[in-house]
């Protein structure tokens, strides 16, 4: 049974990556984006890392990609484009000399340290026990960078509404 | 016989470990394929949630809580990143629309 959802949530991943890479258009690319993101969910929820599963529903399929969804919408590029184009002809052949390779160099280092991997003690199994286990790492041990990504947050939203403030004056800069 | 070997199989950690390889190396392809700076955004989206993955499979493994706080900072850290970096895909096609990453090779406006 577990196979069997890892295999079905692991196809939905590499679908929906493929998916990404490969389709023209933009909107298309962003819903396959999706598919990925509740397959890596699925692979968390097996994990039983439940408070990582409904982040990663919320967070990136419900805010980071609606927010590319709202940016291709405004920018009006929810076009087909023309993949044919390939302006280095020797790019794609490369490109995915190097993904393969990158890929097959870390399988070959998993499959080689297989073995030096050893299971530690269980996490609890309980949904409430992986969440008040992960809240009192973050509030005790990691309390200073939780706080500091308060403030990367704060810096990101301010920086961003200035970047991209029309200019009033309507000048060049 | 198929359905006897997936209910005794269990997916161990290396399985996971194989799958994030493989979507980060999917991500990689298409970062240095694509040339739409949106995609090119997803993909390294694509890039974070294999490292995501591997994370989590290993807390799990290793009975580690630290492995899931870090993916709660790197998820956190990917949500402003998309916010900050789709604020400069903005600005930029604003000016110069259709743009592909080509174009952008000078920091000249």
């Amino acid at each position: 049974m577990q196979l069997l959802v890892f295999i079905l949530a692991s196809v939905m991943v590499v679908a929906g990556a493929f998916g990404v890479i490969l389709r023209s258009n933009p909107v298309h690319a962003a819903l396959s984006l999706v598919l990925t993101l509740f397959g890596v969910a699925v692979h968390f929820v097996a994990l039983e890392a439940h408070f990582l599963a409904a982040v990663q529903i919320i967070v990136y399929a419900g805010a980071i990609v609606v927010l590319f969804l709202f940016v291709i919408m405004l920018l009006g590029v929810d076009k087909a484009e023309d993949l044919s184009v390939e302006p280095f002809p020797i790019q794609r052949p490369l490109a995915a000399v190097v993904g393969v390779g990158v890929s097959g160099l870390v399988i070959a280092a998993i499959v080689r340290a297989r073995d030096t991997i050893v299971a530690g003690e269980p996490l609890g199994a309980d949904g409430d026990q992986n969440i008040s286990a992960l809240a009192r790492n973050l509030f005790s041990d990691h309390v200073f960078a939780f706080e500091f990504t308060s403030i990367l947050l704060i810096v990101a939203v301010a920086g961003t509404v200035l970047l991209t403030r029309k200019d009033k004056k309507g000048s060049e800069s | 016989m198929t359905a006897v070997l997936l209910a005794a199989v269990a997916p161990t950690t290396t399985y996971y470990l194989v799958l994030g390889a493989v979507l980060f190396g999917i991500g990689a392809t298409g970062l240095l394929v694509r040339r739409n700076p949106l995609i090119m955004f997803m993909c390294i989206e694509l890039m974070l949630n294999a490292v995501n993955l591997t994370f989590v499979a290993l807390a799990v493994r290793f009975g580690d809580i630290d492995g899931q706080t870090a993916v709660f900072f790197v998820m956190v850290v990917a949500a402003a990143e998309v916010v900050v970096g789709l604020g400069i895909i903005i600005s930029i096609l604003r000016r110069r629309p259709g743009a592909t990453a080509d174009d952008l090779a000078e920091l000249k406006g």
